[in-house]
């Protein structure tokens, strides 16, 4: 009898050590995630807080722990700025023991926030930014570059309309570096497609009043005026682009366009132009209850970024179950192996540069009378598969080379 | 070229009839109160969003929106120079302007609250559709309609304050408010019907610019700079100077936009700085 209890008093030391061991395995006894977004900017409606709800649903609908340690998601506006970005970046990571960042909406911000999660040696799980950088020249072993990039618009809106018989280009761009990196990416799809490019004009960004590039572009005599801008700027170029009646011979392609922008133009102005997303809410039966989900929380149906932070921070979980530790080399090396089949990414793979491979669609926007029930937004045209949707891993990103 | 450059001669001048519009209210606040009115961005958003609402949620039309909301929005105007503003007169001129610059973010945060950053999209009405083909462009007729509304009103209000007797009272307003006052003229009335008159000229150019731009909370913060300096380079103060420089300056920037786009959005503050520096009150300001 007294050695059965000294037998059970052991085996309880053991497994008490045992969970300790597990413990051990998760840093600070907490995975914490820090949405890092623009709350109140120019991307506020495509991100911001719809991107908190999202992270916030992964962290529920995952049972609220990973390895029996809680997870909290804590957020902060990241105002567009790229030293803003990397001073919470710095803070979240030194003093609140945070082990991934998520979202980093706008280019300049990720590629500040990146370094510092490297060097710090955490996660960032960019899901709003699109610069081909980010896995190119920029890359970082502690990157996930989760839902789109600039080649991947490029390829869907560039390659569709020029098979569509829009061969010569003209664009409007943003004068600064995602503008450029989406024109350059969509000038080669269109020559490559056996288009043409006539010329560019570049507006300073943001700007309100498009009608002198609309005329521009108009007096190019072009067939397609490629918008190389997003949000606001491209709003407002489409809204003018039919106020000067440009739209009756020559066609808008909008490179960058989310849900939330259709929502805010209407379809009776946006009506039939084509664009490129890596989601839509109304696709099938899966992507569609998630949404309904997020809608009840949000009031706003999801955009592909948004949808992206949850499904990135699920299979970041995922992996930190399957790794047994939020360690975060061991977390990457499995992201990077268990493949992402969810709602939102079929046969999605993440590959040695961090980025994300997983089919695309191409989405035309439909007419006021094909729109059925509120938010009935897009028809998808085509599916494109991953292995044509993203570029393949450039060696000038070291992680591609070892 | 030819061509090309009266298309965009067309736009700048279509442009500048909207500074000229904006710094007009602008021009008339700070010239008859000497108050630096930060917040007319903001007001500018409000006329542009309230002509929103009442279309959304009253059926207001187009029409009515543009005699409606620069009134409704002209009395909120008054109503905050009574509560907050005229507490302020006779102090140093930057606390009236922190006051309207907290007044412009407080108007921003809530619709940005409200309704998001993107905003929301207003239709050209049904009359003012469609365009006339000039040969070298295309000119929407709705932005005809602004170029001549704007001049009309500016020409309207430059003549009603400089020329007739209700003009008089108000500029004796600033200029000898105690002597005003002993001859039995109001002057605290006539303060605050000048304040909601500027902020009803805002709410107006935002009606005017709904059906052109989005209607977004920050639409006005980009355009206020501009007006700013449409309104320093006219001479603080200076009604027709403000007109004739908000035109001028929408021609400037237009050029500017065809021969070297990226350089559209400091033109403006390139002209002030020279214009500064050969006369620091301006082009038509009374020299200090």
């Amino acid at each position: 009898m007294r050695r059965a209890f000294s037998n059970m008093a052991l085996g309880g030391i053991l497994i008490l050590i045992g969970t300790a061991a597990a413990v051990a395995q998760v840093s600070g006894d907490v995975v914490k995630i820090g949405v890092l977004t623009d709350m109140t900017g120019a991307y506020s409606d495509l991100a911001g807080q719809g991107s908190v709800i999202a992270a916030q649903m992964a962290a529920e609908d995952f049972g609220g722990k990973v390895l029996g340690k809680p997870i909290v998601i804590i957020s902060a506006d990241h105002q567009n700025k790229a030293d803003v970005a990397s001073n919470i970046a710095r803070k979240w990571y030194d003093e609140e023991q945070v082990d991934a960042i998520a979202d980093l909406v706008s280019s300049s911000t990720a590629l500040a926030v990146m370094p510092v999660a490297a060097e710090k040696k955490r996660i960032t799980l960019i899901s709003g930014a699109a610069s081909t950088p980010i896995e190119g020249e920029k890359c970082t072993a502690y990157n996930v570059h989760y839902t789109y990039n600039t080649y991947s618009m490029a390829v869907g809106t560039g390659r569709a309309v020029v098979q569509k018989g829009g061969k010569t280009w003209f664009f409007i761009v943003a004068d600064y570096v995602f503008g450029k990196t989406l024109e350059a990416d969509t000038s080669k799809v269109v020559i490559a497609s056996g288009g043409k490019v006539l010329g560019d004009v570049k507006a300073p960004f943001p700007t309100t009043d498009f009608s002198s590039y609309l005329l521009q572009a108009q007096a190019s005599g072009a067939q397609i005026i490629g918008l190389a801008n997003a949000g606001a700027d491209t709003i407002n170029a489409i809204k003018q682009a039919n106020e000067f009646g440009i739209t009756k011979k020559q066609s808008l392609a909008g490179l960058l366009v989310f849900l939330s922008d259709i929502h805010s133009l209407g379809l009776p102005v946006a009506k039939g132009m084509y664009l490129t997303t890596a989601f839509y809410w109304d696709r099938n039966g899966e992507s569609r209850k998630w949404s309904k989900r997020f809608f009840e929380r949000h009031k706003k149906m999801p955009t592909m970024v948004q949808a992206g932070v949850y499904s990135s921070l699920t299979h970041y979980f995922n992996a930190i179950k399957a790794a047994g530790t939020d360690d975060a080399d061991k977390v990457m090396a499995k992201m990077k192996q268990m493949p992402v089949n969810d709602f939102f990414a079929r046969n999605g793979h993440i590959g040695a540069d961090g980025l994300h491979r997983h089919d695309m669609y191409l989405a035309q926007v439909k007419s006021p009378a094909e729109s059925k029930y509120p938010w009935d937004y897009y028809k998808i045209v085509k599916t494109i598969p991953a292995p044509e949707a993203f570029q393949p891993p450039d060696p000038i990103c070291p992680q591609v080379k070892k | 070229m030819i061509q090309a450059l009266s298309g965009q001669l067309l736009v700048g001048l279509i442009n500048g009839s909207f500074y000229a519009l904006l710094s007009l209210g602008l021009a008339i606040i700070f010239g008859l109160l000497d108050v630096v009115n930060f917040a007319h961005g903001a007001q500018y958003m409000l006329g542009a969003f309230v002509a929103w609402m009442a279309m959304q949620y009253l059926g207001i039309n187009y029409w009515s929106a543009l005699i409606l909301v620069p009134l409704a929005v002209g009395v909120l105007g008054m109503v905050f120079e009574q509560l907050v503003l005229r507490r302020l007169y006779g102090l140093d001129p930057l606390y009236g302007l922190l006051l309207t610059f907290g007044l412009a973010l407080v108007l921003e945060g809530i619709f940005q609250n409200a309704f998001g950053i993107s905003g929301k999209s207003y239709p050209v009405p049904d009359l003012l559709q469609g365009g006339t083909n000039l040969g070298f462009m295309f000119l929407p007729r709705y932005r005809m309609w602004v170029v001549v509304v704007s001049i009309a009103v500016c020409f309207g209000c430059w003549f009603m304050i400089e020329r007739t007797r209700l003009g008089a009272y108000l500029r004796a307003g600033t200029e000898n408010p105690v002597l005003l006052q002993a001859f039995g003229v109001n002057v605290p009335l006539i303060r605050a019907l000048t304040y909601g008159f500027g902020v009803a000229l805002a709410a107006f150019a935002g009606v005017m610019a709904a059906p052109i731009y989005q209607v977004t909370p920050l639409m006005g913060s980009g355009v206020i700079m501009v007006v700013f300096a449409v309104v320093v380079i006219g001479g603080m103060g200076s009604i027709a100077g403000s007109i004739i420089t908000g035109l001028g300056l929408g021609l400037i920037e237009g050029l500017t936009k065809f021969f070297y786009a990226p350089a559209s959005d400091v033109v403006v503050f390139v002209v002030m700085a020279l214009v500064l520096l050969a006369r620091p009150a301006g082009l038509f300001g009374r020299q200090l």
